[in-house]
């Protein structure tokens, strides 16, 4: 079914993807993207096809990645709060990559791996230290233990950075803050590879997800296996974020700001909200690309100050009405 | 039987006494079963075992003559339909999306919802006097217009057996008398029925049979007029308590205030 809707989501995404493409030190117009994208001879092709079309299309899978690891963790954890960045998944992530680069197992295949093992020991001891009473989760303790972890893990990350002889460490640093400035097409391939399939298993777990939202007992009632797609969502999340982080650094705030944003114009069942907030998270962190590199040009900010600068004050409006 | 438990013992991590000890209870097609009993006497923990929620430490509970453990979950929700106690919104549906909830036990990962999809909804809808809500969102509901809608939820699964915790808790006496007068015309249309209630003099009326719960055990069980006796309540409830007669013929209690005797 085409609806209005859809044809202003295909517009934003189109949009965003063209502007991705146009914008940097040498400013195309549209017809220069276009011309560049499709004639290998043109001016502007080694720009478009060698530079930005990776770095467009990999800020594209990763801010679409965070914004259904968001939605998903809202979804399980019955709060609109929780997403990767704020529930630790990131830190462990950023601190298990910080580990691999410093003991020399570096190389871009391995390090989504030891960013993956990373995220999911944040999880699980977040998820440990929210337990109250030794069963029952809080979603505001849980809120808060990912947050603690989070930090723990960046004090770490920070010490290692500073300790480490190793100049390539050093570089972390400034990987770390998050942005797409050294994205190529091996980037994204291995962005690719490792993302596909958690995002396919969200996905085809959004009548779970549905449930879930109500809370375990209903959910377990309505006929949702419970235990298995929590732990399953948990995993699938803890992979996405690591491949972003292996691949982008600590991006925040997408998970937050996107499925809030999708929430208000469309309805909170799964199979619509996860697809939308996908492509609404894609745009999103493409624009807050190009904003990082244009802003202050020549320079370029990180584009995780970006989404901070957008997702902070919206984390601030949700916060209120969460508690009021 | 369609549900049928049998000497069930349920203890909870560090607690020392068994939260259910040697229960055993039964619903069959058509027969509304209400069970009651004080605080903290088992209800919710029998709930919770009744429909493989919690796995208890001895005793079986069959659906169907198949342990409950047995069933795969969308395969229960199918046969089972369970409203809990409580259940709080943590992001607001509509009301028609809230009950299409009742059908994904029927549709696959992928599947849309079919024409006997909405049909179930709409019926349900209809039945709990809901239709009207279909486009209200869940969280602008009053609590019995709420209560309506997760019933119909629960029959949105067209379900063989029909598991209530407390469904009228916190609704006035019209709410209550439409919920219960729901229940009971489901049940004669051959809904097995269980509910957990604190209203005895309801029970007394709507119920074929009761179950009185007492410190993880059954102190009674049998007829309203069997369970409801002056000895037995005054003794598990720890109050004095006298017995009437409605016109009906179902025995009312009466808790007597202090220094008050009975007739």
């Amino acid at each position: 079914m085409i609806r209005p809707g859809h044809a202003v989501l295909a517009l934003v995404v189109v949009a965003s993807l063209t502007l991705g493409l146009a914008s940097g030190t040498v400013p195309l117009t549209p017809v220069e993207v276009w011309h560049g994208l499709w004639h290998p001879d043109a001016a502007s092709s080694v720009i478009i096809r060698q530079l930005r079309a990776p770095r467009v299309l990999l800020a594209f899978g990763v801010g679409g990645s965070l914004a259904i690891c968001g939605a998903a963790l809202q979804a399980m954890i019955r709060n609109p709060l929780a997403e990767p960045y704020l529930l630790g998944l990131s830190g462990g992530a950023g601190l298990g990559a910080v580990v691999a680069i410093a003991t020399g197992a570096s190389g871009p295949w391995a390090v989504p791996v030891a960013a993956f093992a990373g995220a999911l020991a944040a999880v699980g001891l977040v998820y440990r230290l929210s337990l109250v009473a030794g069963r029952r989760l809080d979603p505001r303790v849980l809120l808060l233990a990912g947050v603690v972890v989070g930090s723990f893990a960046g004090a770490l990350m920070s010490a290692i950075i500073v300790l480490s002889p190793s100049a390539g460490v050093r570089n972390a640093f400034l990987w770390l803050l998050g942005g797409f400035g050294a994205s190529s097409w091996q980037t994204l391939a291995v962005f690719t590879a490792y993302a596909v399939i958690p995002l396919l298993v969200i996905l085809l777990h959004a009548r779970s997800l549905d449930l879930i939202a109500l809370g375990e007992e209903p959910a377990h009632h309505l006929g949702a296996d419970v235990e298995r797609t929590r732990r399953l969502i948990y995993l699938c999340t803890a992979l996405l974020t690591a491949a972003s982080v292996a691949t982008c650094g600590i991006i925040g705030f997408v998970g937050l700001v996107v499925p809030h944003a999708v929430r208000t114009v469309s309805r909170p069942i799964h199979r619509t909200l996860l697809p939308l907030a996908f492509l609404v998270g894609g745009a999103f962190l493409v624009l807050s690309d190009v904003v990082s590199r244009t802003v202050v040009r020549p320079l370029e900010l990180p584009v995780g100050v970006i989404t901070a600068l957008v997702g902070v004050p919206l984390f601030a409006v949700l916060l209120r009405r969460t508690l009021a | 039987m369609i549900l049928q438990a049998a000497d069930l013992v349920v203890r909870y991590r560090g607690s020392a006494v068994a939260a259910l000890d040697r229960v055993s209870c039964a619903v069959a097609a058509g027969e509304l079963v209400a069970v009651g009993g004080p605080n903290g006497s088992g209800k919710t923990s029998l709930v919770r075992a009744l429909t493989g929620l919690l796995a208890p430490a001895a005793g079986t509970v069959q659906v169907r003559g198949r342990p409950v453990a047995a069933w795969g979950h969308a395969e229960l929700a199918r046969v089972m339909a369970v409203v809990p106690q409580r259940e709080e919104i943590a992001f607001p549906l509509r009301v028609h999306e809230a009950v299409m909830l009742g059908r994904y036990a029927r549709l696959g990962p992928l599947g849309s919802p079919g024409t006997a999809d909405l049909a179930a909804v709409a019926s349900a809808l209809a039945r709990c006097d809901a239709a009207g809500l279909a486009e209200r969102s869940t969280d602008t509901l009053s609590g019995g217009e709420w209560q309506r809608v997760r019933l119909a939820r629960a029959l949105a699964q067209e379900p063989a057996v029909l598991v209530l915790d407390e469904p009228t808790a916190s609704l006035d006496v019209r709410h209550e008398m439409e919920i219960l007068e729901l229940i009971h015309q489901l049940v004669r249309q051959g809904l097995a029925g269980l509910v957990v209630t604190h209203q005895l003099n309801l029970a007394a009326r709507f119920a074929d049979r009761m179950v009185l719960l007492d410190h993880g055990r059954v102190a009674a069980e049998g007829r309203p007029v069997e369970v409801l006796r002056q000895d037995i309540l005054s003794r598990v409830f720890g109050w004095p308590v006298a017995i009437t007669w409605w016109q009906d013929g179902s025995p009312q209690v009466i808790p007597l205030r202090a220094g008050e005797v009975g007739p």
